[in-house]
């Protein structure tokens, strides 16, 4: 007898989870509005890119043309591909010769966005920016130079 | 205007009209040629149009848009993909047996088109009208399982004859239950002309006339009709996942569009079969004896009330396929004959009972 019920529980809970599928997907088709697809180049003006999207490394710079980074290499050293390359130079300060940035090196053909550099950075002077259309017809463009011409570092960071 | 609503006018004008100039035996021949060209341009328009919607169901189903590139909401899609595969190379790889290989996507096409050719599209629109329509739809739509079967065996492919092994323990297991299901309503009409059925519908169709027993038929056709046209979660055969395509892995180009279209073919026989059985095939919805609502109804022709029924037989098909994941062999097999094939047999006890006593409407 128990063989007997338990044969049309199962099937009473197998067309219950039918009907619990049946529904989601009837409820994706009757929402048109929920749709994610994005046409990429036709609403190229109106995209918004998600916030935590990973588009390529940017050293932050504010109106004054300052930047916060003080060339301590721990990006480059939490780098697990040798994408950033942190050129020293040195300068006078107080009359002593102290390391400063000279050229913060970025190679984004070698970069796969993993954002380790961002939390190795003491002074939180990198982020990563949310831009995606790094396409160029030349493999050198790709190497940039991150710290802006003529652009120093903020008072204060050490 | 008439003809749209009987095609008997139209055949028998054109029959007139062949007879004025030709032989019997010549008119007879000509005829033939005619339903055959009509049925190839009918199945190129399927084909294409099933595709398509296939696509744009399945995306939004899944939350996507499907084709939208290639025209207007990418409505030419499927005749830039038939131009694609006609200008693919035909491979055939080296130990095929090339006969059996080449055979076997006609064999799937020629059992598509026998079943087609007994459905009734509207009102004297039928090519075959035998009085065993339903017997000889269910005995053709099964042979295109020999195609399979030859595909994957022709192969020479470990994956295609696993496919195809797979396709021909499925389709003998669910042909039963497909059969058995049209016959619970074949009990009420007392017919298996086609016809018949439909005409037996003009008060009402029998998923409402014949009550509990009738729906649960309807549904029992559904599951075991999706799985005879190898679809939904009854893909196995094909098994993109284990088995790369099934018994059609080998093939390509046209031989492939071949698969691929007797797949949408039979989708639509089975759904012209479920809508004509059980949903009145063209009939337009009748209610007993509201003579008002029953003349408004008629007002749209039956080819229309067809088409609608077959279109919405094969939208539930494709919202099985698109959310239900595939069933392990044993699944499947255990789900016949230990589920669908019982019920079966004691509905269709019921519906005998039923159908004695008259408490069918």
């Amino acid at each position: 007898m128990k063989s007997v019920v338990n044969y049309f529980k199962e099937i009473y809970f197998g067309l219950r989870s039918l009907i619990t599928g049946l529904r989601v997907t009837g409820h994706y088709i009757t929402h048109p509005k929920e749709i994610i697809t994005q046409q990429y180049p036709e609403n190229r003006d109106t995209l918004k890119m998600f916030e935590r999207f990973r588009g390529e490394v940017v050293l932050i710079h504010d109106e004054k043309n300052e930047h916060r980074c003080t060339g301590c290499s721990a990006c480059e050293v939490a780098c697990p591909n040798g994408t950033i390359e942190i050129i020293h130079k040195k300068v006078d300060v107080d009359g002593r010769k102290v390391k400063a940035l000279d050229k913060f090196v970025y190679h984004l053909q070698m970069c796969t966005m993993c954002g380790l550099c961002i939390p190795a950075c003491p002074t939180d002077a990198i982020k990563m920016a949310n831009t995606f259309e790094h396409a160029v017809f030349d493999r050198s463009k790709l190497t940039k130079i991150l710290n802006k011409p003529g652009s120093k570092i903020m008072d204060g960071i050490k | 205007m008439k003809a749209l609503y009987d095609f008997s006018y139209l055949t028998s004008a054109i029959h007139e009209w062949l007879s004025s100039f030709l032989s019997p035996n010549g008119v007879l021949i000509t005829e033939m040629i005619l339903v055959g060209i009509a049925f190839m341009l009918f199945f190129a328009v399927l084909g294409l149009v099933l595709v398509y919607a296939e696509r744009k169901v399945s995306a939004f189903f899944q939350q996507r848009l499907g084709p939208m590139r290639v025209g207007k909401w990418g409505t030419a899609q499927t005749i830039a993909d038939v131009i694609k595969l006609l200008m693919k190379e035909p491979v055939i790889n080296r130990e095929a047996d090339r006969f059996l290989f080449n055979l076997a996507p006609y064999i799937i096409m020629i059992a598509a088109f026998m079943a087609m050719a007994a459905l009734p599209f509207a009102k004297g629109l039928q090519a075959l009208d035998f009085d065993i329509g339903i017997l000889y739809v269910a005995a053709v739509s099964s042979l295109g399982v020999i195609g399979i079967l030859l595909a994957g065996w022709s192969s020479n492919n470990k994956y295609s004859l696993i496919g195809a092994m797979r396709a021909g323990a499925q389709i003998i297991s669910y042909e039963l239950s497909v059969a058995l299901s049209l016959l619970t309503i074949v009990v009420l009409t007392g017919s298996l002309q086609l016809s018949v059925i439909v005409e037996s519908q003009a008060d009402g169709w029998w998923i409402f006339k014949g009550h509990i027993p009738a729906m649960i038929a309807f549904l029992i056709f559904l599951i075991a009709s999706t799985a005879e046209t190898n679809r939904g979660p009854f893909d196995l055969a094909e098994a993109e996942s284990e088995l790369t395509a099934g018994f059609h892995t080998e093939y390509s180009g046209m031989k492939f569009a071949f698969f691929f279209l007797a797949e949408f073919a039979n989708m639509f026989i089975v759904s012209a079969i479920g809508a004509t059985v059980f949903l009145g095939g063209w009939m337009p919805l009748h209610i007993g004896n509201w003579q008002g609502f029953n003349a408004i109804m008629d007002y749209i022709p039956p080819i229309f009330w067809f088409f609608g029924k077959v279109s919405f037989m094969i939208f539930l098909m494709m919202w099985f396929r698109w959310t239900f994941p595939r069933l392990r062999i044993d699944q499947l097999l255990t789900l016949e004959w230990k589920y669908l094939l019982p019920i079966n047999l004691v509905n269709i006890l019921v519906m005998a009972f039923i159908g004695l006593v008259g408490w069918h409407f």
